[in-house]
């Protein structure tokens, strides 16, 4: 995908499927033991209650590259664990990105039959462009991540098998 | 006697859903634009209403797309999950093994040398 062919919306959607508990997802998306084994491999910290802060650490890697402490700050809008997660969302490694503003992510966590869960990530970005190229995967070439989708494969993986999707992949 | 899986797995729903033109074209009109509704996907596409809902939801079973409501309209999302899916379940992995045969290749060739 190139970052240039494509008109990227205001709001994304993402859609997995898990087999695993909705309070194992839970878990995985805010506690920091998870949040480090997929995706960007960054700490999580977690006030899950309305009102509550959110910050995502940059991982060592990242640190010894020169970012920052900080990757993403954010406040909880809704906790109602295990279904349904709220919050701002602002990247701030990038000056350009933190410049424009927050953004809204939404996680739905719902049971299904058979062991599985259904897991979908809205993403509203309004305002938020360059957000929205890095967050579709559109500047994974650049060494920056796939995105959501690739954060949420992660996420499936390791909660299917306890493997990391990646792990040579860190950025 | 081949026997077949009773199950229908989701990569036979993301692989049924992929064999139409129709709804790969559907995909391509989400890619370059996404979040649209059925008025909008239908104004692309020379098909009854109905057809264009039908293979939405033979996208949407397939986990494709999600529609998601905003207001009083139903707009419709790509979700490219499952193709992320199917490419480190079947591209990736035939991928390192053609790549890692060549290695083989080139180590035993050397050693011969």
């Amino acid at each position: 995908m190139t970052t240039t062919a494509t008109a990227i919306g205001t709001t994304q959607v993402y859609r997995v499927y898990i087999k695993a508990t909705p309070d194992a997802i839970w878990d995985a998306i805010t506690k920091p033991e998870w949040t480090e084994r997929y995706g960007y491999c960054g700490r999580a910290d977690y006030d899950l209650r309305a009102g509550g802060t959110y910050t995502g650490y940059t991982t060592a890697a990242m640190r010894s590259m020169g970012a920052p402490d900080v990757a993403i700050d954010g406040e909880v809008l809704e906790a109602d664990p295990p279904h349904k997660l709220v919050q701002t969302w602002r990247m701030v490694m990038d000056e350009g990105m933190k410049a424009q503003g927050f953004t809204r992510v939404t996680y739905e966590i719902e049971e299904r039959k058979n062991g599985v869960s259904r897991l979908t990530l809205t993403h509203e970005l309004e305002g938020a462009p360059q957000l929205a190229v890095l967050m579709s995967g559109g500047m994974e070439d650049e060494g920056a991540g796939g995105g959501w989708n690739w954060v949420l494969s992660g996420l499936k993986t390791v909660l299917e098998t306890g493997e990391s999707l990646d792990p040579a992949g860190h950025q | 006697m081949v026997t077949y899986p009773a199950a229908v797995t989701d990569d036979d729903l993301v692989f049924k859903a992929l064999a139409d033109p129709t709804r790969r074209f559907l995909l391509d009109l989400l890619f370059q634009r996404d979040g649209r509704t059925l008025t909008e996907l239908e104004s692309e596409l020379a098909m009854t209403r109905f057809g264009v809902m039908k293979h939405l939801r033979v996208l949407e079973d397939a986990g494709l797309v999600v529609a998601r409501r905003s207001g009083r309209e139903k707009l419709h999302f790509l979700n490219p999950i499952p193709i992320q899916l199917i490419h480190e379940r079947w591209i990736d992995k035939y991928r390192e093994r053609h790549s890692s045969a060549l290695i083989d290749l080139k180590t035993q060739l050397e050693g011969m040398a």
